[in-house]
């Protein structure tokens, strides 16, 4: 008896270590939906974070790739608390630290009109490879001697 | 110079029979494992005798391997925190915490003390039955010991090891969320998040629970044979005993960078 | 010697642990159906010949034969076998401590037969009737006297109605109601079952109360062997077996050990000798 439980425990958690739910942790994340689009999205997965003036706003529900700019999707859920963002509002992706995970920094623009669900943001900034920024830094330097 | 040259050859010699012992030791270690490995497949003809090595080698380490478990995550969330707090990366805090735990702390901290709790417990019990002669009069009713005592608490420490070090690693990822998201405050959707999306069922999960099952092996099998070559008296026991514990610790460490060198090396 | 209504024999057996030699070419013949005492002082390897009758030892060489079967040769299958057919009571009982009474009584009946559940707690009941303790079925061995536990033992020893019995020390440490109670088993189960019984004791006064047959070990031989009347009758040609037979059971210094001895030597018909103190410590050295 106690035997079987303890073994269906153990099985339990191993199940848990190893599985993957694919709602876990937006299902708490309730709002509207916008879109934005990237030429490069970095490390940017489902689940990212959202931020505005540094606050989790929302998350990144969905990432995909539009088949004809051949651009970067990103469908993001913002919390319906937040739903006074202007039309004009820039997106960019930032990285949380020198190592850090990825997210979406949202800057409020001046617009009176608000984004309502399924809004696409017009004005993004890609993320910034690390190694792309070196290597310009070092061909710059190069060349200025 | 002589009583030197003699101090140096005494020296010599007792390194010697050192050496000697060692070797008859691991000698008797491989006949041990020959005999013992016949009667593992037959000892699930009786597959209640497992069930009850299950109870008394892994359900009886549940207390300590849970609440170490708790203790190891907190202190995990605290380091990882202070740590990559610098980083401005404390969103990775669930999947360092993860990672470290199922990959390494989660086996090897299981087994380091499945080897104090359970090993030198099998240990202490078989010696016991080998001074008081139970096994020698199982033997003489024409059952076989090796069989029906020591191959079910072989399987009981093979199959213990894995669930184990999966409560312990998922009470660790807890302890963590604990310390990371309630007392810290890291979002605790990227707690999760980070952990599902970083750990591989196969190349992390799974190869921890190769690792735990390996150190479940080493470790029944070094604690079942000092146990059963005890020598029959009571200072017998206790060095059999500690025995288990000190080689099982050594040898989980040094397979533990083995098996590592194998699975996540180059 | 070897006659045909001998249940073991030992054939110029030699046997020794590491240097020390324990059997130097020893000769026996069991007899079928009777008790055997195998006596001597301590040390002198009397357990070492249980377990090369039960084959758990092979000898280094010479033939042990237990009803036929030459055991230190013999497959592990047909050791097996014979092991079934035999029951034996070890010094200090050797009973599973974590098993009941009953569970210990059960435990060859579950290891070798199919039986189902009633019938074999049946038999148990059986079989610690006939030990009489009936009433311990429940208790743990840690809650049996030390008398009780070799009773117990002694059930399970026989739970598969053994053609053999061995019976290793089964009077030390017992107090003298429980040494009167097991000699009294003893002899009635070898009468009531036409069992082969050996029994390995350094108690002279009970063994030879007991035992039809009588064989004297010292210093890895045979010192003497026969009726306990023939060893009496050859007690005053043989030095060593006038004091081991007479003198204090071994290091038995226990008021009741030198009593019993004392009577025994005067139920013989022999006066105490005056040295017997220097007798038991040599018997220590031996040791």
């Amino acid at each position: 008896m106690v035997v079987g439980a303890f073994v269906l425990a153990g099985i339990a958690a191993l199940l848990v270590l190893t599985l993957k739910w694919s709602d876990f942790g937006t299902s708490s994340v309730s709002g509207y939906t916008l879109t934005a689009e990237f030429d490069n999205i970095g490390g940017l997965t489902d689940r990212s974070p959202i931020k505005m003036a540094g606050v989790t706003i929302g998350r990144v529900s969905h990432i995909k790739i539009d088949p004809n700019t051949f651009e970067a999707v990103v469908t993001m859920v913002i919390s319906s608390q937040y739903n006074n963002l202007p039309k004009d509002s820039f997106a960019s992706i930032y990285t949380a630290g020198l190592l850090g995970a990825q997210y979406i920094e949202i800057s409020p623009g001046g617009d009176t009109k608000v984004l309502k669900n399924g809004d696409k943001i017009t004005m993004t900034q890609s993320a910034v490879i690390l190694e792309k920024v070196i290597s310009k830094f070092l061909f710059n330097k190069a060349a200025a001697q | 110079m002589n009583g030197h040259r003699n101090a140096f050859l005494d020296g010599l010699a007792l390194l010697g029979q050192a050496a000697m012992a060692a070797a008859a030791h691991s000698g008797q270690m491989v006949l041990f494992t020959g005999h013992l490995l016949w009667r593992l497949l037959p000892a699930w003809t009786r597959p209640r005798l497992i069930v009850q090595e299950l109870y008394a080698i892994g359900v009886l380490s549940l207390v300590i391997i849970l609440i170490s478990g708790g203790f190891v995550g907190l202190v995990l969330g605290l380091q990882g925190y202070n740590i990559l707090s610098k980083f401005n990366a404390t969103e990775s805090l669930g999947v360092m915490v993860a990672l470290s735990l199922v990959r390494e702390l989660g086996p090897v901290v299981t087994a380091l003390l499945f080897a104090g709790r359970a090993g030198s417990a099998v240990t202490a019990e078989i010696a016991l039955m080998k001074t008081t002669e139970q096994l020698s009069a199982m033997e003489m009713m024409a059952v076989d010991p090796l069989r029906r005592v020591v191959a079910p608490r072989f399987w009981g420490a093979v199959f213990s090891m894995p669930l184990l070090a999966g409560l312990f690693s998922l009470v660790g990822i807890a302890g963590g969320y604990f310390i990371g998201v309630v007392v810290l405050g890291v979002d605790p959707a990227s707690y999760w998040g980070q952990i599902q999306q970083q750990m591989q069922p196969v190349d992390d999960v799974l190869n921890g629970v190769i690792k735990s099952l390996v150190f479940g092996a080493v470790i029944g099998l070094i604690a079942v044979f000092e146990g059963f070559n005890a020598e029959p008296t009571s200072l017998g026991i206790s060095r059999a005993t500690t025995r288990t514990v000190v080689l099982s610790s050594l040898s989980v460490l040094g397979l533990d960078f083995i098996l590592t060198a194998w699975m996540f090396g180059a | 010697m070897m006659t045909s209504d001998s249940y073991i024999t030992f054939e110029n057996v030699r046997f020794s642990r590491g240097k020390n030699r324990i059997f130097d070419g020893v000769n026996i013949a069991i007899p079928r159906g009777k008790i055997t005492a195998i006596m001597g002082p301590s040390g002198t390897g009397k357990t070492t010949l249980l377990r090369l009758i039960g084959g758990q030892i092979k000898p280094d060489s010479g033939t042990v034969r237990v009803d036929g079967l030459d055991v230190g040769r013999a497959s592990s299958k047909s050791l097996l076998a014979m092991r079934r057919r035999l029951g034996m009571l070890f010094q200090n009982g050797a009973l599973f401590t974590d098993l009941t009474a009953a569970e210990n009584v059960a435990f060859p009946l579950r290891e070798h037969s199919r039986l189902p559940e009633p019938m074999i707690q049946r038999m148990v009941t059986l079989k610690l009737q006939a030990v009489g303790l009936l009433e311990a079925a429940g208790h743990m061995p840690a809650a049996l006297s030390g008398g009780m536990a070799r009773r117990v033992a002694l059930a399970r020893a026989l739970a598969l109605d053994p053609e053999l019995m061995l019976y290793d020390e089964p009077f030390t440490g017992q107090d003298p109601i429980n040494v009167g109670v097991l000699l009294r088993l003893i002899a009635s189960l070898n009468q009531a079952l036409g069992l082969t019984s050996v029994l390995v004791s350094h108690d002279v006064t009970e063994a030879l109360s007991i035992a039809d047959y009588v064989v004297v070990l010292n210093q890895a031989r045979i010192v003497a062997s026969g009726s306990p009347d023939a060893l009496r009758a050859q007690m005053s040609g043989n030095t060593f077996l006038r004091q081991f037979l007479e003198g204090a059971p071994d290091d038995d210094h226990s008021e009741l050990g030198q009593r019993s001895a004392r009577n025994f030597a005067e139920a013989l018909g022999l006066l105490p000798r005056p040295d017997r103190a220097a007798t038991a410590s040599r018997r220590r050295e031996v040791r």
